[in-house]
């Protein structure tokens, strides 16, 4: 099962490496780890998707991270009421026979087109993982060039901040 | 008070309370050294840096203090790998401080440039690099906060040459301010309630012991516990010497090379309180097959360590100088008289498996015996040595031979398994406890690892008796080789030609050779009671094997008993 967590560390050189490297160290899936600036200068917040067969293994996760003397809290955000996006710019051939076709598809998705030339297009879109791979499989029939995505970023709804759950 | 980073490293030092540090110079920690020399402050110099961090690990092992150890960059770094990760693997407190090349030389491999924090992150509790002077008190502050406290781990500090010979306003801060960090004492009592009444339940309860009893000094509250309520007791190999061997309760080692008893009992028993424990696939074989009869109990300071190998139906989660002495007053509260007699058929059992498979101490086999030397050190030393291991058979006739009784007293790399561990450890045992004696039992294989520190030892007139168990071959794999590998003994024979007592001796050691069974005992009592460091080779046969043994995968009581059962 998928695993969304949301890692609060201090912001140190290197902090994110040792995240991911132990988290591949042991021999953990991570899907996508996406790291800022939170509102306070000196802590990140970074936003990982681990594939884990179970609870157990998750523990096992979220303990092993715990260890690390930079990581201030770690907070699963699966069964919390959340919003989760990502952000991705998506570079497609367009001429000048097809542009309307993609111009409607963008409008359906309500992404964005950033940039325009003769050849090409770049879309941007935020939106959940399932939306971003859904626009991209419609947009292959044109020729996708490149894909560029942030991975998950997630957050919960309410007044209560993470740091605080 | 101003001064030189340098300077200000040995300050922080003495406000640790080091007694001593083990290391090895080189450019980038020169104005280190210096400082050493201008402080007199005690340094051990080792003749490789894998020997500097190895004796600091035995002296904390030993002492239960922090061990430090210094290197210089790049080369010196790395050589300090294998010991790091030693001390990582049996929770070692260890601060290891060594030179980086100048700050502006970082990242564009400069000569003797390595990247010891990259290197070393996976084998540390948690390392830093210092680029500037005014950091190096709160780190060191730190470093030594993190690598004694909570589990405690291996703490590297990588500093910039530059800092050393930069100035600062001396000032050691009083505490540490880790937003990340923070090691807890006490957990949850009520999980300890749980664990009584689950006591009161069990008719074959059985308590197991490891390295986390050693690490927190705790066998006094565990061996109290153990005489009031009758329950027998397995340990693993870091565990040994929490409980007397010759107790008892005590049914030994448990795991591939464990005892019939603890083996059988574990298989048996329907509660496990496994305390300061691992549950290493040393121990439990086939997770699946171990205690299957059994709801499971752990004790342990790491939440990290719960449900990683094992299942535990039970956790209780803090360090057990916390949780032994309460659950010993819970339980003593809850009437263990009754519960005692409920489990006396338990006991009678495993009383008799004790004496129906003794360990395989028995063997026949011609010439000397390797457990007779064994035996006959721990009869000689009354258990009151320190003993040392290397890593092979010999380690593995140690644990079962010799008849532990103290905490502390048995040094060995057990998680990461390192050859060329023991000379350097004993080294390190010996210089902080002058009054004691500490043997060390090796192998043929395992001594030609870090013989350079044989130097060491006798320039430091360390009196270490060193045992050599020299069946000329590199005897661990060979015992694989014949039982697994269609005894094609591929490149583990050592040949034979090494002259342990002329390299003893070149080294300024005294050598002796034993060759006779019946001179053994003579040699031995002899070698103890000399002056100064000793090295006896002793020969043995090339086909002893370590028995009792689950092959890997197997059940534990599908041991190979083998000898005269
Ligand atoms: C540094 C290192 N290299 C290799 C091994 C693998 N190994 C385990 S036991 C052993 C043989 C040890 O031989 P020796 O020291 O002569 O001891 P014996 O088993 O003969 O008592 C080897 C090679 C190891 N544990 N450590």
């Amino acid at each position: 099962m998928k695993y969304t967590l949301a890692v609060l560390v201090e912001n140190r050189p290197g902090v994110l490496t040792h995240i991911s490297g132990l988290i591949s160290r042991r021999a953990f899936n991570i899907e996508s780890i996406a790291a800022g600036p939170t509102e306070e200068a000196d802590t990140t917040r970074i936003t990982i998707g681990v594939e884990v067969e179970d609870e157990f293994e998750l523990d096992q996760v979220v303990n092993q991270l715990s260890k690390l003397i930079n990581v201030i809290k770690i907070i699963n955000l699966t069964y919390v009421d959340s919003i989760q996006r990502e952000l991705a710019l998506i570079k497609v051939r367009a001429n000048k026979a097809n542009r309307s076709d993609l111009v409607d598809i963008v409008e359906i998705f309500r992404a964005k087109i950033v940039d325009v030339n003769r050849e090409t297009l770049v879309i941007e879109l935020t939106g959940e993982e399932a939306k971003i791979d859904a626009l991209c499989e419609v947009l292959v029939d044109f020729g996708i060039i490149e894909i560029v995505r942030t991975g998950r970023i997630a957050v919960s709804r309410g007044p209560v901040p993470a740091k605080e759950m | 008070m101003r001064m030189l980073g340098a300077e200000a490293v040995i300050e922080c030092l003495k406000a640790e309370e080091v007694e001593i540090v083990f290391g090895y110079p080189g450019g980038a920690v020169l104005t280190l050294y210096d400082a050493l020399f201008k402080t007199n402050f005690p340094h051990v110099l080792t003749r490789h840096e894998q020997g500097a961090v190895h004796a600091a690990d035995g002296y904390a092992r030993a002492t239960g203090k922090t061990g430090v150890c210094f290197a210089t960059s790049g080369p010196g770094g790395t050589n300090l790998v294998t010991g790091i990760a030693t001390a990582y693997m049996d929770s070692i407190p260890l601060v290891a401080i060594t030179g980086q090349v100048g700050v502006s030389l970082i990242g564009k491999d400069s000569f003797q440039e390595a990247d010891i924090c990259g290197i070393t992150t996976p084998i540390t509790k948690h390392n830093y690099l210092v680029k500037k002077v005014q950091d190096l008190p709160r780190v060191i502050k730190e470093a030594f906060y993190i690598a004694r406290t909570g589990r405690p781990g291996p703490v590297v500090i990588d500093i910039s040459k530059d800092v050393f010979n930069d100035t600062l306003d001396f000032e050691y801060p009083d505490s540490v301010e880790l937003r990340g960090y923070k090691p807890i004492f006490s957990g949850d009592a009520s999980k300890i309630d749980l664990v009584v009444t689950e006591l009161e339940k069990a008719k074959k309860p059985l308590l197991f012991i490891g390295g986390g009893v050693n690490i927190s000094g705790t066998s006094e509250e565990l061996r109290k516990f153990v005489e009031s309520t009758g329950i027998p007791v397995i340990t693993s190999l870091m565990g040994l010497g929490c409980i007397p061997c010759d107790s008892a309760q005590h049914l030994g080692m448990v795991g591939m090379h464990g005892t019939y008893a603890a083996n059988m009992a574990t298989m048996e028993c329907d509660l496990l309180l496994g305390v300061g424990v691992r549950f290493d696939d040393r121990v439990t074989s086939l997770v699946k097959n171990f205690a299957p009869k059994a709801k499971i109990v752990h004790f342990d300071i790491d939440p990290a360590e719960v449900n990683k190998n094992v299942r535990s139906d039970f956790r209780v989660i803090g360090d057990l100088r916390w949780s032994l002495p309460l659950l010993a007053e819970k339980a003593s509260m809850q009437g263990l008289q009754k519960w005692q007699q409920e489990t006396g058929e338990w006991n009678k059992l495993v009383q008799e498996w004790k004496k129906e498979k003794p360990p395989a101490s028995e063997l026949e086999a011609a010439g000397i015996k390797p457990q007779a030397v064994i035996e006959k050190v721990s009869e000689l030393t009354k258990g009151d040595a320190i003993i040392v291991t290397d890593v092979g058979q010999h380690q593995m006739w140690t644990a079962q031979s010799y008849t532990f009784k103290k905490q502390r007293s048995f040094l060995t790399s057990g998680g990461l398994g390192t050859m060329g561990y023991g000379l350097p450890a004993a080294i390190g045992a010996q210089i902080t406890l002058p009054e004691k004696t500490v043997v060390l039992f090796t192998g043929d294989g395992s001594i030609m690892m870090n013989c350079q520190e044989l130097a060491t030892m006798a320039d430091n007139g360390l009196p270490v008796k060193i045992i050599v168990m020299n069946n000329q071959v590199l005897g661990m794999v060979n015992q694989w080789q014949r039982m697994f590998y269609g005894k094609r003994y591929s490149h583990s024979s050592t040949k034979g030609c090494t002259d342990f007592v002329k390299l003893a001796e070149a080294m300024g050691v005294t050598g002796l050779c034993v060759t006779e069974p019946e001179k053994l005992d003579a040699i031995l009592e002899k070698a103890l009671k000399m002056e100064g460091p000793v090295l006896v080779e002793v020969l043995l046969p090339a086909t002893e094997d370590v028995l009792p043994m689950v092959p890997p995968g197997g059940r534990l009581d599908q041991m190979v008993l083998g000898g005269v059962f």
